[in-house]
């Protein structure tokens, strides 16, 4: 089945249409828009965004494909990030990513025992001054320590809705014509 | 006396300042009203060009100069791009901008439109910042409201809109052909040069690419006037106050406004509160994001040519050269984006050298060989290293490697990877020799590193 944006990202979608001379530069926003709303960017995805600006399905998976936050397998309704890179390292980065591990029952690029969490390591993210960074989702987690850290995670978990190992895909729940 | 100085920085502490109301009682809009209402566009360049701003960016490119670049046929649209995809090591100024005072940034691009005769402006946002994007939508949105964007900014007919653009996760996005590509809807990987982009940019237009921190400064400078803002600076030719940065190992972390041309000496142990353990002396600095090669704590100026530009340092240490783009270059090093990382004497230069390898190979578009496969050398030596597996040739082999790399790529990825690999083995060389004959300890991993997140030693 078709992929179609619920009305509301629809009217968004036709909004940042306007705002460029040429509709192909729409191409990652309206990526970014449709994964908001259907997790990841799946085959109908790439096609609806395609047609929308008016290129080859090869062409938006091309972008896709170099893109690390634009992504091509459905995943589990949380993404942990955790950066890696030199000023975080330098206070304890790696700490934090074994206690990650340890705790979700997973090593960077696979997903939680319960479902309801990635792991991925990031680069550099723009918070250096506040290392160790983790970012959730879309937001920021800086100066952690390993006690913050379980306590984030206990309440992001408590308030994810169980995962069914089957599904992992995520869904909200205003989500449009799904694929 | 602090060296702290409050201009771009002026609204940080001010609850709510991301608020236009709140931002408009502490200045916010005056700069860009006299500019558009009081100056001409020639007026608001020339004012530029005498501030002496070097991009923020990392290249330093004077601003003024850049600007002079235009131009743009009958007919041809210009466009203003601002560069906030920030991810270089060690930086994060332009975040702070962008989610304290997101009105200065938008005030900056309006100036700046009107200097370049843009009617357009999209500012290019790394998507992980999703405070920074809101805060600044939210900006526009308030100032397009207010009538400060439109068809008549200040009620002066000379339209102008500003759009945020999402990056979707990839550091060479931040290089500005690379941006523009990413901008158009492709794949990021960088144009060939020439064109620049002021001749052919964006939509294949002249535009000009610079930094949320070049353009942070703007309505400073039309208040100020372009000379004054200038002599805040303690270089000739390096003008204002600038964003610097500091991370790892010091007391004080963070972001602090000081003029151009402060030291290193000053940063570290001024701004940034000096050493985080007092037992561990300084070792090294990599002074402005991780492409810039790093300076030993020991490192002595040696100029003894009276013709040198270092000359006047001659003998002194390293860290009490002012920051500048040439001083810095004639260091062997480079000013990059300010963005200091400070390591104690209990790190491996060898694991540094691991840790920033994997970086760049993971971000290497891969359109140049000697990049795609040099950053991927460089990953396989230093992990063989780190493994305790190698080989006595290694050491010769990551200088090898890394001039191959340098001066035949098409964006300069590959040379700021390869002069700060040279820089460590350079003034690490002992480190690295004894790493490949005795493996590599992770001396990052010590008990005070656990301690710092509060894990049990
Ligand atoms: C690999 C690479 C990454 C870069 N990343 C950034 C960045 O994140 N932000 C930025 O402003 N400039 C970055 N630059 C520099 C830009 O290409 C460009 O010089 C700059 O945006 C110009 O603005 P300025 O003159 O105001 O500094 C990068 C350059 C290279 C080669
Ligand atoms: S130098 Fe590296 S990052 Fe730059 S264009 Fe070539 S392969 Fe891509
Ligand atoms: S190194 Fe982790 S945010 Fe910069």
């Amino acid at each position: 089945m078709a992929f179609a944006l619920s009305p509301e990202r629809e009217q968004l979608a036709a909004q940042i249409l306007t705002r460029y001379p040429d509709p192909r530069a729409a191409c990652i926003p309206l990526l970014h828009l449709c994964q908001q709303q259907h997790g990841w960017c799946s085959p109908e995805v790439i096609d609806y965004v395609a047609r929308r600006i008016g290129v080859s399905t090869a062409h938006v998976l091309g972008v896709v494909t170099f893109y690390t936050s634009l992504f091509q397998k459905p995943h589990p309704p949380n993404v942990v990030w955790v950066c890696r890179t030199l000023s975080c390292d330098l206070r304890g980065a790696k700490v934090i990513q074994e206690h990650l591990e340890r705790r979700l029952g997973c090593r960077p690029g696979g997903r939680s025992k319960d479902g309801k969490f990635a792991l991925k390591k990031a680069e550099c993210l723009a918070a250096c001054g506040g290392a160790p960074v983790v970012q959730i989702n879309d937001r920021y987690y800086e100066n952690l320590t390993l006690a913050e850290l379980d306590r984030i995670l206990d309440e992001i978990a408590a308030r994810t809705a169980a995962v069914e190992p089957s599904e992992p895909r995520h869904q909200e729940p205003d989500a449009g014509g799904a694929a | 006396m602090t060296l702290e100085m409050r201009y771009l920085t002026a609204r940080y502490d001010v609850p709510d300042a991301h608020r236009l109301e709140v931002a408009e009682r502490h200045g916010a809009y005056a700069a860009a009203r006299k500019a558009l209402t009081q100056m001409t566009p020639e007026q608001i360049r020339e004012e530029v060009k005498a501030a002496h701003i070097r991009g923020r960016g990392g290249a330093g490119f004077p601003m003024g100069v850049k600007w002079g670049f235009l131009r743009p046929a009958p007919g041809q649209q210009v466009y203003l791009v601002v560069n906030a995809d920030e991810g270089e090591p060690g930086t994060f100024k332009d975040r702070s901008i962008m989610e304290r005072d997101p009105h200065r940034l938008v005030e900056g691009c309006i100036i700046a439109c009107r200097a370049i005769g843009a009617h357009r402006c999209w500012i290019y946002v790394r998507c992980e910042l999703a405070l920074a994007m809101q805060r600044l939508d939210e900006a526009i949105a308030a100032a397009r409201a207010r009538g400060y964007l439109g068809p008549r900014p200040f009620g002066v007919p000379h339209e102008i809109e500003i759009f945020t653009h999402p990056g979707a996760g990839a550091y060479i996005c931040g290089e500005e052909t690379a941006l523009l590509e990413s901008l158009e809807g492709r794949r990021g990987e960088p144009r060939l040069k020439p064109p620049f982009p002021a001749v052919r940019g964006a939509f294949g237009m002249p535009t000009i690419v610079n930094n949320v921190e070049s353009i942070a400064h703007l309505p400073d400078v039309i208040t100020m006037g372009g000379a004054a803002f200038a002599a805040l600076g303690r270089l000739p030719g390096e003008g204002g106050t600038r964003l610097y940065g500091v991370s790892g190992h010091v007391k004080k972390p963070g972001i602090y406004e000081a003029p151009s041309g402060i030291t290193l000496r000053e940063l570290i142990y001024d701004l940034g509160g000096g050493m985080l353990h007092e037992d561990r002396p300084l070792k090294a600095v990599i002074p402005g994001g991780s492409s810039t090669p790093l300076i030993p704590a020991s490192l002595v100026v040696h100029a003894p040519a009276p013709s040198h530009p270092l000359h006047a340092w001659h003998g002194k240490s390293a860290l009490d050269v002012p920051m500048g783009v040439e001083t810095f270059r004639a260091l062997g090093s480079m000013l990059g984006t300010c963005g200091a990382i400070v390591m104690d004497s209990s790190v491996s230069m060898v694991e540094v050298a691991r840790n920033l390898m994997r970086f760049y190979a993971h971000e290497s578009c891969g359109q140049c060989t000697p990049c795609r496969e040099g950053t991927g050398w460089l990953v396989d030596i230093m992990d063989r290293i780190c493994e305790g597996r190698g080989r006595p040739e290694d050491v010769a082999l990551l200088v090898d490697v890394s001039n191959d790399m340098m001066g035949n790529t098409i964006c300069a990825l590959a040379d700021g990877t390869a002069m700060p690999m040279l820089a460590l083995v350079k003034y690490f060389h002992e480190e690295f020799l004894e790493a490949v004959r005795g493996g590599a300890r992770d001396r990052r991993l010590d008990d005070s590193t656990r301690a710092l997140v509060g894990g049990a030693p």
